[in-house]
């Protein structure tokens, strides 16, 4: 037990799969004598040796391309791309190779590989950097697309990804890689593809991943003051995603809204609300909302809080869902 | 700062000979459909006679007399298993072919000089490299016909899976060679061990980034990958003028590994140049490109229609530098292979040609349930739940049956 934040959670959970299989290599721009520009993998190149974490080119297609045929040969890559908005000369490799490859193969050949990618705006940044593109991969047949919101689970479920058959996009909450949480390096972890009650309330259901769980944490404690009972579900996994936890809980309050950093139009809201009216129709007692990111491009970093949903949007929403 | 530059590069043009030599090099237009130039690597004429070469002769001096009948035999049967493609396709049982007529000494001759222990990665047309690794031809038809994507397993023949996204493979090619490195086995000195890796693609791929990313990766990391070209002159309707300014060859160079030419129609000189590569690669020293100078003889697939715009000239021109032919001169003038012998494989390949026929109309087709197989390894709830679904929804058919 200890306390870190996600992103020492993160290294430290690269370290204790790369010390358990010595298949699991590492490939990246700067990610060996820098750590990575989120010194995610810090130390990891000088206790583990430049074989297994690779400073490759500045190319991406390259970097998952590679890491295919390395995956081809029975390693277990784990690609680090430096910023979400740098992954797009990659999507041809991600959704045309990796995703297909087991299907093409009838079964005979797996790809156990996993890309991470740090996700989402609020740190100020230049254009690129903040994207939150997520739904592009979900919609992607052949991947399993994850997000850890907290220390706890990206130390687990980044080792749990790892050892995944399946490829596995690992979305890391890029404004939280400081934040803190304690850490159980013992305890049994909870599977990787199972979202997570993180605060049961009865009025509503804030449903959230990676940076917005904590946005919903905190208008839950916000609308508790107002006399409000808000749940928080924190996905965890974004494809498949675990409706039964979902479901289950928008059962009970009859109202939800779902919270995320990306554009709403046919992200992961959209699919939530989908399933959500076919699989309990008659519990809701409003429409399934949505909030977050505007249909644009994403702003200049002086207008990304008015951009990126917060706290107050949050509680508006929860205001108009009781309101009906 | 780069303005004055060029002011002063322009004052002293006239003066500078041997600078405007190489400029005018650079920009002479790109010679079109040729010979390959004096460059080229070439061990048998298009007449079949043998031109020695001081560099290559020593990868060919092992090669015994029913080495070379080895050769014409895999070149004549993968071309009347291609052939017999074309036809199956002409008669609606494939849904497309992309035939590899004219090419056959580039994939034979590159397939025939792999160890067991190299391993290939293909584009979709190579159909006599796929031969030469001992893939059944009837893996290859599947695809075409439509009852899989490939469905081989690559790992039983060191043959990946034919990819069709341009270029793509040359990228799992190298990480596919860095794996070697990482599991020791290059530069051993063990010829059981030492391995390789081959990467297929083509003149048009040569302009994709995948495969200028993957000269950057295999070069950075000195991975033991031959990149070979098959410069067919065509990229579907773009010729060579279309997708570069210098031979393709020469563009090693700037990666800063050796490119080398050879006549893609002289089974023996690709034989020998890709040997050279492949065994360079397993010491140790790294990535070659190969530039195998053939031709498209045929369509670039069943659905193109090269009339439109190549001229029938062209094609008569590369028909007298025919791959097989050419072998075949060689063998008879040099007393290496008799009459009988050349009878008995166009038996051979009238009988192969049967079977392959045969095993394409037999084949099974998919049942509808099997494309949620193979999705992905571990179970899948999406998946799952809409399997069920098809099958619910086609078992509501099978009670109204008494319509």
């Amino acid at each position: 037990m200890g306390t870190m934040t996600i992103a020492k959670g993160i290294n430290n959970g690269l370290r204790a799969a790369m010390e358990r299989d010595p298949k699991v290599v590492l490939m990246g721009e700067d990610i060996g004598k820098l750590g990575g520009v989120f010194r995610v993998t810090d130390g990891l190149q000088k206790d583990f040796g430049e074989d297994r974490v690779i400073d490759t080119p500045l190319a991406e297609a390259g970097i998952v391309g590679t890491a295919i045929g390395m995956a081809l040969r029975g390693y277990r890559p784990v690609v680090e791309i430096q910023f979400d908005g740098f992954i797009y000369p990659a999507f041809d490799h991600i959704v045309s190779q990796v995703a297909k490859m087991r299907a093409r193969s009838l079964g005979k050949v797996k790809l156990p590989m996993v890309i991470r990618i740090p996700v989402g705006g609020g740190i100020g940044a230049v254009e690129h950097h903040s994207e939150s593109n997520e739904a592009y991969f979900a919609h992607t047949a052949g991947l399993k697309v994850v997000c850890c919101s907290n220390a706890e689970d990206a130390y687990w479920m980044i080792q749990q990804a790892i050892e995944s058959d399946d490829p596995v996009l690992f979305y890391e909450p890029k404004r939280r890689y400081w934040d803190k949480g304690e850490v159980d390096e013992s305890a049994a972890p909870r599977p990787l593809l199972e979202a997570k009650v993180v605060r049961e309330g009865t009025d509503a259901t804030l449903i959230a991943y990676g940076p917005m769980v904590k946005t919903c944490l905190q208008a839950a404690e916000a609308a508790a003051a107002e006399g409000k009972d808000l749940e928080v579900i924190d996905l965890r996994t974004l494809s498949p995603l675990d409706l039964d936890t979902v479901v289950a809980s928008v059962e009970k309050t009859g109202r939800t809204i779902v919270v995320h950093e990306a554009s709403t139009f046919l992200g992961m809201g959209a699919e939530i609300a989908a399933a959500l009216q076919q699989r309990c129709f008659y519990h809701l007692e409003a429409p399934v909302l949505r909030v977050g990111g505007y249909n644009l491009p994403y702003p200049p970093s002086k207008l990304e809080e008015e951009f990126l949903p917060d706290l107050d949007r949050v509680l508006d929403a929860v205001d108009r869902s009781l309101a009906f | 700062m780069s303005d004055n530059a060029v002011a002063s590069t322009g004052e002293q043009t006239g003066t500078r000979p041997a600078e405007d030599d190489v400029l005018a090099e650079l920009t002479a237009p790109v010679p079109e459909v040729g010979d390959g130039g004096p460059e080229m690597v070439q061990l048998l004429t298009p007449e079949g006679q043998r031109v020695e070469n001081t560099e290559y002769d020593e990868y060919v001096k092992d090669l015994t007399d029913e080495d070379l009948r080895g050769f014409y035999r895999d070149l004549v049967l993968i071309r009347r298993v291609d052939a017999e493609a074309t036809a199956l396709q002409r008669q609606g049982e494939l849904g497309i072919w992309a035939s590899l007529l004219g090419q056959e000494a580039a994939q034979v001759g590159s397939g025939r000089a792999m160890r067991p222990q190299d391993y290939a990665f293909p584009t979709y047309r190579e159909h006599g490299v796929a031969w030469c690794r001992g893939v059944d031809p009837l893996n290859l038809l599947g695809l075409f016909r439509g009852v899989n994507h490939g469905g081989w397993d690559p790992n039983e023949k060191n043959f990946h899976l034919y990819t069709i996204v341009i270029g793509a493979q040359t990228l799992h090619a190298t990480g596919y060679a860095m794996g070697i490195q990482r599991d020791g086995d290059v530069g051993t000195g063990d010829a059981d061990r030492d391995a390789a890796v081959i990467a297929y693609f083509g003149d048009g791929a040569s302009a994709q980034g995948d495969v200028n990313e993957a000269f950057v990766y295999a070069a950075v990391n000195n991975a033991p990958v031959v990149f070979f070209c098959q410069n067919n002159q065509w990229a579907i309707s773009e010729p060579n003028e279309r997708q570069t300014r210098i031979p393709l060859y020469q563009r090693a160079r700037g990666f800063g590994f050796p490119g080398v030419r050879v006549d893609g129609n002289d089974v023996l000189a690709v034989y020998a140049v890709a040997k050279q590569a492949l065994d360079a690669a397993r010491s140790g020293q790294g990535p070659t490109f190969v530039e195998a100078y053939t031709y498209r003889m045929g369509a670039h697939t069943t659905s193109d229609d090269p009339t439109k715009y190549r001229v029938s000239a062209e094609v008569e021109v590369w028909k007298h530098r025919d791959p097989i032919e050419r072998l075949k001169s060689y063998l008879v003038h040099t007393a290496k292979a008799d009459q009988a012998f050349f009878d008995s494989v166009d038996a051979e390949a009238d009988e192969l040609a049967g079977t392959v026929r045969e095993g394409c109309l037999s084949m099974p087709d998919p049942t509808g349930d099997s494309m949620f197989d193979h999705v992905y390894v571990e179970p899948h709830p999406v998946v799952e739940a809409e399997r069920r679904e098809f099958a619910e929804y086609h078992a509501g058919f099978a009670t109204e049956g008494g319509h």
